[in-house]
């Protein structure tokens, strides 16, 4: 038996190496997909919430969109206000005792992740829209696009990259939260440490190398969004064109200016 | 006389304030309507409600006899048909200058990428941007923008164009290159509904001169009319104050 706290590290990592990789794989795949999905969850949820009611809607249209517009805000409350470990409890042995549902644990653990991080993702994504100048929305309104439109071409592309931070924040977060599903028995990186921690009561030692690898992964995913962000944000300069039909452009060719004004020389 | 637009004893609340009391106007195709007065008096609201960015609170606004609050009336069709050049420009920050030019083309009107990149490269050529086609709104000045963004309203090929102050928010230096664009649209045919501050602009390319004060038309007449023979004393006195000569000595 090893007698340092190096010796317990380097031990436990030879016995239990390949489970705490089982486990890390299975808290990225919890995170990111629960994550990419909470993302698609409070897309929809934000552009519901924010589409305009118009005089010329009908009265089924208004009632349609308002009573969406009270679920959504239900759905958010709910799982915003209750911690994610009791959601996880009560999805899990709910969904088992009453419709006779024995979901995979990971199924169940990603399921809970994602309608969990929708709701703050829902939020986020409601704030990036109200960030983004209303005149952004009156310019894509005044071609004519519709409210989806509107949303995929304009708003949500600018949107969302001004809460690139913030939906880093979630994913970093459900990498280290990922961890109170085990509660229901979810095989990831805690789980993993708490098994390994047992069979010789060194939990410093086991947990100490659950610590590490958390660190190591939240750390790569926020230098992977910086990077994101980076390409996001495009090319610093642009390229000019030589100009095609010179003879028509109006400024091409260059007369004495009736609306000259100061500073160009000679009012009028 | 057929009338692309006529608007209908239009009022406009906001809150408890009437910014528009009773507008009755009538634009023919072809039109140029210059809509003057001071800051205030409701033009830009008048612009923003045709347009349906403002939802009128009274009155009616018809498009080709239609009222366009008409349960069903399609709104997105009729803004395509009705275009909007805004003080601030409003163009897309997260596109470039062509980009802006297609997005509509493609999205409201169905066409093909290379149909719209033709048409957004013909008219960012005729207001003399099209070596800036690649560039994004931030790394161009004001004037600049602002003739993309009047590319990109024309690309809807509008029958209708409403111009909310385009000249507001530009440097002096600028105002001329847009004010030119603008007088060959004007000589092309094209209706148009111009809120300015450019008297010489209103006097030299309108057809007809609105004059707006506290929410009403005070005077709507021929721009020779208005500046040299303006029969209300309230014309008189705004055109006074802003005419007076205010050039500082260089």
């Amino acid at each position: 038996m090893p007698t340092t706290f190096f010796g317990w590290v380097s031990f436990l990592i030879e016995r239990y190496g390949s489970l705490y990789l089982k486990g890390t794989a299975n808290t990225i795949l919890v995170a990111i997909t629960g994550t990419i999905i909470g993302f698609a969850i409070g897309l929809l949820v934000a552009v519901v919430r924010t589409i305009p009611l118009r005089d010329e809607f009908g009265i089924v249209k208004k009632v349609m969109i308002k009573i969406a517009r009270a679920l959504l805000v239900i759905y958010i409350e709910v799982f915003r206000g209750t911690p994610m470990i009791v959601q996880a409890m009560v999805i899990f042995y709910g969904a088992q005792q009453y419709l006779g549902l024995d979901m995979p644990v990971t199924t169940a653990a990603i399921f809970i992740i994602s309608i969990n991080t929708g709701a703050y993702m829902a939020e986020i994504i409601r704030g990036g829209i109200i960030s983004v100048d209303i005149g952004q929305t009156e310019g894509a309104h005044s071609l004519g696009m519709t409210h989806w439109q509107t949303m995929s071409n304009v708003v949500l592309p600018q949107a969302i990259r001004n809460i690139m931070p913030s939906i880093g924040n979630e994913f970093v977060i459900n990498i280290k939260d990922s961890s109170v599903l085990n509660v229901i028995s979810v095989f990831e990186l805690f789980f993993t440490a708490k098994s390994a921690a047992g069979t010789y009561y060194k939990y410093f030692e086991a947990f100490f190398i659950a610590a590490v690898i958390y660190l190591m992964l939240t750390f790569t995913t926020t230098r992977i969004l910086r990077y994101v962000e980076k390409k996001m944000d495009g090319p610093e300069n642009y390229t000019m064109l030589p100009c095609l039909h010179a003879d028509i452009s109006v400024l091409a060719k260059r007369k004495p200016s009736l609306y000259s004004h100061k500073g160009k020389g000679g009012g009028n | 006389m057929a009338y692309n637009i006529e608007v209908h004893h239009l009022r406009k609340d906001f809150g408890p304030n009437t910014v528009l009391k009773c507008i009755d106007l009538a634009v023919s195709p072809g039109d140029v309507v210059c809509i003057i007065g001071a800051s205030g008096s409701g033009k830009s609201t008048l612009l923003r409600c045709i347009n349906q960015l403002e939802q009128h609170t009274d009155g009616t606004i018809l498009f080709h006899g239609v009222d366009i609050k008409t349960p069903g009336f399609r709104i997105a069709e009729y803004r395509a048909r009705v275009g909007m050049v805004f003080q601030q420009f409003n163009l897309f920050y997260n596109m470039t200058a062509l980009e802006n030019c297609v997005v509509g083309q493609m999205k409201v009107l169905s066409r093909s990428r290379a149909q719209s990149e033709e048409k957004a490269k013909l008219y960012l050529d005729k207001v003399g941007m099209l070596p800036f086609s690649n560039a994004k709104p931030r790394q161009l000045s004001g004037g600049q923008k602002q003739r993309v963004a009047i590319a990109r309203a024309l690309c809807m090929d509008p029958e209708v164009l409403l111009f909310d102050e385009p000249t507001s928010a530009l440097d002096p230096e600028m105002v001329g290159d847009v004010l030119e664009v603008m007088q060959e649209l004007a000589k092309s045919g094209l209706t148009m509904l111009v809120v300015t501050h450019e008297m010489a602009f209103a006097k030299d390319v309108a057809h007809r001169v609105v004059f707006m004060d506290e929410g009403v038309i005070a005077e709507d007449d021929t721009p020779e009319v208005i500046f040299n023979n303006p029969t209300q004393q309230r014309t008189k006195e705004f055109l006074r104050r802003i005419l007076r000569p205010k050039e500082p000595s260089a």
